[in-house]
C-alpha cells in the first residue's frame, strides 16, 4: 500500500530532538558568560591609587608595547585571598601583573596586600564597578591577558589555581 | 530486611511486566496464546508488588532508618513527621518507585475492570502497558534503586532541600506524576488499539476516563506548583516560562487536546487519526518533561532535581518508545478508515479550533524551550523568556478563548451562526463593554491585559449557555463538568490579566517605624526579630498595613536553613477579594542606617488564577465521577457528552 510520506514526520520530530538532547547532555555545560570585549581594545579609563605607596592605574599605562595580566580583586573577596600565592608564582616568573580593586578601601587593600603579598605593578581603585563592567567582568577575581598594544586577548573567570599558572604564563608570552 | 524486601518485590514485579509483555505479544502475533490466560493475573500481581514496594519505602521513611542511603541523604531525624513521610517521594528514587508503582496499579485496574473494549486490543494495551514499566523497572533498578543500603548508617541524616520543605510542595511533584502515568495509558491504549485496528468510539471511551484523571493531576500540579513559586520564591511571580514548568505546560496542553478529541471520537466517531497521534504526543511530552527535570539539560530554577547519566537513561527510554510509538503510526495509521465526516461550522469543527489552537501554543512552548539547546549547537548562547513566550504564546490563547466562546454552542455535525445570532450579538457587547470599561478605568493598560479581562467577562457568561433549555437535574454530570471547567478558565484568564496588567510594586529600605505606601495600603515596619524554627532561624519583620481604617498585621520572614544550608525568603500574604498585598523583607541595608531592604506588591485579583485552575480541575473532576456513576449504572450509550 501506498503511504504517504508525511506520516513519518511526527518520527522526524522525535529524532531532531533527540538528537538535540543527545547533544546537548554530551557537551559539557559551560555556565560562563564570556566578556564581548575579547580581541578589542582596552575601553580608556584612568583609576587613582588603590593604596598608598602602589602607583594608580590607567588604559595607557598598559599599552607601553609590553604584554602582561590584569588581574580584577577585592579585598573582600574569598577566591582572591586563595588566588593570591599564583598570582606571586606568575611573577616569579616573569610575568607582569596589573591590577584593578573592585568596591573597595585603602585600608583593606593595604592590609590585603600585607597579609598576601603585592604581585602587583599598579593597582587602580574601581569604586563604582565601572570600569570593571566596561571590561566585561561580571564578578571577582578575574584575570585578562592584555597585549602590548591594549588588546584584551584572553579572560579567565574565577581564581587562578596552580593548573592554570603554566597556561596563563604562555599566553603572556604567546603576546609578545 | 524491609528494604531487602521491598527490592525483591520489584524484581518479582518486572518480571511479571515482561510476561505480560511476551503473553500480549504472542497472542497478537497470532499464536496459540497459551501465555494469554497469565496476561491478567501478571497485570494484578506486578500492581500489588509495586504496592507492597513503595509502602516499603514508605515504612523506611517513617521510622526513618538510616541505614537506607535514600533515607539517611534525604530524611533527618528532626523533621517533622508529614515531611518525612512526603520525602518518600521528595526525591528521585522514591518519585520514580511512585511512578512506577502508580503505574502498575492502573494496570491492574485496567485488567480488572475493562470491559468494553475488545480481548484482543485489551490484550495489546497491556502488552503495550508492560513494555513501558519493563523499562523503568531498568531504570529503577539498575540507575535508581531506592532500597540501597548506607554502610555504615549515620547518626541524623542529611535533610530534604529546605526550598521543598513545604506541605504544598509535597504533592507537588506526585501529582504531575500522576498525570504523566494517566497518559502513559492513554498512550497503551493508543498503541494497542493501533495494533489490532480498533481505532474507534469503544476504544475512545476506554481510553477517556485516564485521559480525564490525567488532565486532572496536571491542572492541580500545574497550579499548585505555580502558587508555590509565587509565594516561597519571593519574586511576586506565579509563571516564569522556567523550562521545567514548560516541561509540565506541554503534557497539559497536549492532554487537553486530547480529551476534547477524545470526546468527538467516542461520540461522532471522527478524527481518529488525529486523537491516536495527540495521545502519543502527549506522552511523549511527558517523558521529555521528566527527562528536563531530570537531566538538567537547560539551566533552570528546578536545578535540585539534576543528574545527567540519569537524564541520559530516561531520554534513552523516550526515545525508544516515542519512536518504535511513531513507527507503529506511519506504518498502521493508513489502515484506520475515514471517520464520519462534518461540517466547519459545527461541534466539532470548534474542538477542531480548540485542538489546533493548544497545537500551536505547544508549538511556541517547545520551540521556545528547546531553542536554546539549538543555539548552543550552533555556537551561540542564548536563553528564551517571557518576552518571547508572552508575545507568541497570549494571541493564540486569546483565539482560543474566542472559540470557546461559540464552540460550545454550536450543534453536532452542521450548524449555521444565524441560529445564535443573539447569543453572538450579546457576547460581543459584553467583549465591548468589558474591554471599555477596563480601558476607561485604567488608561495606561496594555492590549493583553484589556483583550484577556473582555474575554473572561464574556466567557464567564458564555461559559453557563450549554445549560440553557436543560432541565438541570436530568443534565449528565459531565455537562457540569465541561461548564464549570470552562466558567474556571475565565476565572484563571480573569486573574492573568488583571495580575500582568495592573500590578503594583515599590521596593524600599526601611527602618522600624518607618512606612511605605502602595495602591492606597500603607504599611509600616513595626518591628524585626529574630525568631527560630525546626531547623531554621530567621529574621521576621513585623508590618502593619492600614487601608480605609483597616488594619492587618504581616509578618514577612528571611529564614536560613541549616540542613542543608540555605537561605529562604518567606513572603507574608495578606488576601483581600479583590487582590493580595505581597510583601518581602531581605537584607539589612548596605549602608548599616538599621534599614531592612523591604519589597511589597499590589496584586489585584491574582487568587483569581489559582481559583480559576481548581475549578478547573473541579470540573473535570465532577465530569470524571459522573462518567464513573453513570458506567456503573447502565451501559454506556452512544449519546454525546463532553469529555
Amino acid at each position: 500500500m501506498n503511504k504517504p510520506w508525511f506520516l513519518w514526520i511526527p518520527l522526524a520530530v522525535v529524532a531532531f530532538i533527540g538528537g538535540l538532547a543527545i547533544y546537548g547532555l554530551a557537551v559539557p555545560k559551560d555556565d560562563q558568560v564570556h566578556s564581548a570585549m575579547i580581541g578589542k581594545k582596552l575601553p580608556a579609563f584612568s583609576l587613582p591609587a588603590a593604596t598608598a605607596g602602589v602607583p594608580a592605574l590607567s588604559s595607557a599605562d598598559m599599552a607601553d608595547g609590553k604584554p602582561r595580566l590584569l588581574n580584577i580583586f577585592a579585598s573582600w573577596c574569598l577566591p582572591c585571598k586563595a588566588e593570591a600565592p599564583h598570582l606571586e608564582t606568575l611573577k616569579a616568573a616573569g610575568v607582569e601583573i596589573d591590577a584593578i580593586a573592585v568596591r573597595d578601601k585603602p585600608e583593606d587593600v593595604a592590609a590585603f596586600l600585607a597579609e598576601f603579598g603585592n604581585p602587583f605593578r599598579r593597582i587602580g581603585s574601581d569604586t563604582e564597578m565601572a570600569v570593571q563592567l566596561k571590561l566585561g567582568s561580571s564578578g571577582v577575581p578575574e584575570t585578562y591577558v592584555i597585549g602590548g598594544d591594549g588588546t584584551i586577548l584572553f579572560q579567565h573567570i574565577g581564581d587562578i589555581r596552580a593548573e592554570h599558572v603554566p597556561m596563563l604564563i604562555e599566553k603572556v608570552n604567546a603576546a609578545k | 530486611m524491609i528494604a531487602e524486601a521491598g527490592l525483591a518485590a520489584l524484581w518479582l514485579a518486572a518480571a511479571m511486566a515482561l510476561l505480560q509483555l511476551v503473553g500480549g505479544l504472542t497472542l497478537l502475533r497470532g499464536g496459540a496464546g497459551q501465555l494469554a490466560p497469565l496476561v491478567k493475573p501478571a497485570a494484578y500481581m506486578q500492581g500489588a508488588l509495586c504496592a507492597f514496594a513503595f509502602f516499603a519505602l514508605m515504612w523506611l521513611f517513617y521510622v526513618t532508618d538510616l541505614s537506607v542511603l535514600l533515607v539517611a541523604s534525604n530524611s533527618h531525624i528532626d523533621k517533622p513527621m508529614i515531611f518525612k513521610l512526603a520525602g518518600t517521594w521528595g526525591n528521585h528514587e522514591g518519585s520514580m518507585l511512585l511512578w512506577v508503582a502508580v503505574m502498575s496499579v492502573s494496570g491492574a485496574a485496567i485488567a480488572l475492570l475493562e470491559k468494553r473494549i475488545e480481548a484482543k486490543t485489551l490484550y495489546a494495551t497491556l502488552a503495550v502497558q508492560g513494555f513501558i514499566a519493563l523499562g523503568f523497572f531498568a531504570f529503577l533498578l539498575f540507575a535508581s534503586n531506592p532500597f540501597e543500603r548506607l554502610v555504615p548508617a549515620p547518626l541524623e541524616g542529611a535533610g530534604l532541600n529546605p526550598l521543598l520543605q513545604d506541605v504544598g510542595l509535597a504533592f507537588h511533584p506526585p501529582t504531575l506524576y500522576m498525570g504523566y502515568v494517566g497518559l502513559s495509558i492513554a498512550f497503551s491504549f493508543a498503541v494497542g488499539a493501533l495494533l489490532t485496528n480498533q481505532v474507534g468510539p469503544a476504544f475512545a471511551r476506554a481510553m477517556r476516563p485516564w485521559v480525564l484523571a490525567a488532565w486532572i493531576f496536571l491542572t492541580i500540579g500545574i497550579a499548585a506548583g505555580s502558587y508555590w513559586a509565587y509565594y516561597e520564591l519571593g519574586w511576586g511571580g506565579w509563571w516564569f516560562w522556567d523550562p521545567v514548568e514548560n516541561a509540565s505546560l506541554m503534557p497539559w496542553l497536549a492532554a487537553t487536546a486530547l480529551l476534547h478529541s477524545v470526546s468527538v471520537l467516542a461520540t461522532r466517531n471522527a478524527l481518529r487519526a488525529w486523537t491516536i497521534m495527540l495521545a502519543l504526543v502527549a506522552f511523549a511530552m511527558s517523558m521529555a518533561g521528566t527527562f528536563l527535570v531530570r537531566s538538567g539539560i537547560l539551566t533552570s530554577v528546578h536545578a535540585f532535581a539534576v543528574d545527567p547519566e540519569r537524564g541520559a537513561f530516561i531520554l534513552a527510554l523516550m526515545l525508544m518508545y516515542t519512536s518504535i510509538a511513531f513507527v507503529i503510526f506511519a506504518l498502521r495509521i493508513g489502515t484506520v478508515k475515514q471517520g464520519e465526516p462534518f461540517q466547519l461550522v459545527s461541534r466539532e469543527g470548534g474542538i477542531v479550533a480548540n485542538n489546533i489552537f493548544l497545537s500551536v501554543i505547544l508549538a511556541i512552548v517547545l520551540i521556545g524551550t528547546l531553542y536554546p539547546l539549538a543555539a548552543e549547537a550552533m555556537g551561540d548562547k542564548i536563553s528564551v523568556g517571557p518576552p518571547y513566550f508572552n508575545k507568541a504564546t497570549v494571541p493564540v490563547m486569546l483565539l482560543l478563548m474566542l472559540a470557546l466562546l461559540i464552540g460550545p454552542m454550536l450543534r453536532w455535525r452542521r450548524d449555521a451562526l444565524m441560529r445564535i445570532k443573539y447569543w453572538l450579538i450579546g457576547g460581543a457587547a459584553i467583549l465591548l463593554c468589558g474591554g471599555l470599561v477596563a480601558w476607561r478605568l485604567a488608561p495606561g493598560t496594555g492590549l493583553f491585559p484589556l483583550l484577556g479581562i473582555a474575554l473572561s467577562l464574556a466567557l464567564a457568561v458564555a461559559a453557563w449557555l450549554p445549560l440553557r433549555g436543560r432541565k438541570l437535574l436530568r443534565t449528565p454530570l459531565p455537562i457540569f463538568g465541561m461548564v464549570i471547567a470552562h466558567f474556571g478558565i475565565a476565572v484563571s484568564v480573569f486573574g492573568m490579566a488583571a495580575e500582568s496588567g495592573f500590578s503594583k510594586e515599590t521596593l524600599t529600605a526601611l527602618a522600624p517605624g518607618e512606612s511605605a505606601e502602595i495602591s492606597g495600603w500603607k504599611v509600616r515596619l513595626s518591628d524585626v526579630k529574630p525568631v527560630v524554627g525546626d531547623n531554621w532561624v530567621a529574621v521576621e519583620g513585623e508590618m502593619l498595613a492600614n487601608k480605609n481604617g483597616n488594619s492587618f498585621v504581616m509578618r514577612p520572614q528571611s529564614r536560613h536553613f541549616f540542613k542543608p544550608e540555605m537561605q529562604t525568603s518567606e513572603a507574608a500574604l495578606l488576601t483581600r477579594w479583590n487582590g493580595q498585598l505581597y510583601a518581602v523583607i531581605a537584607q539589612p541595608d548596605q549602608e548599616g542606617d538599621g534599614r531592612w531592604q523591604v519589597r511589597l506588591w499590589w496584586k489585584p485579583f491574582v487568587t483569581f488564577i489559582w481559583f480559576g485552575g481548581g475549578l478547573i480541575a473541579l470540573g473535570g473532576a465532577i465530569s470524571l465521577f459522573g462518567r464513573m456513576f453513570r458506567r456503573a449504572r447502565k451501559p454506556a450509550i452512544n449519546k454525546w457528552e463532553p469529555a
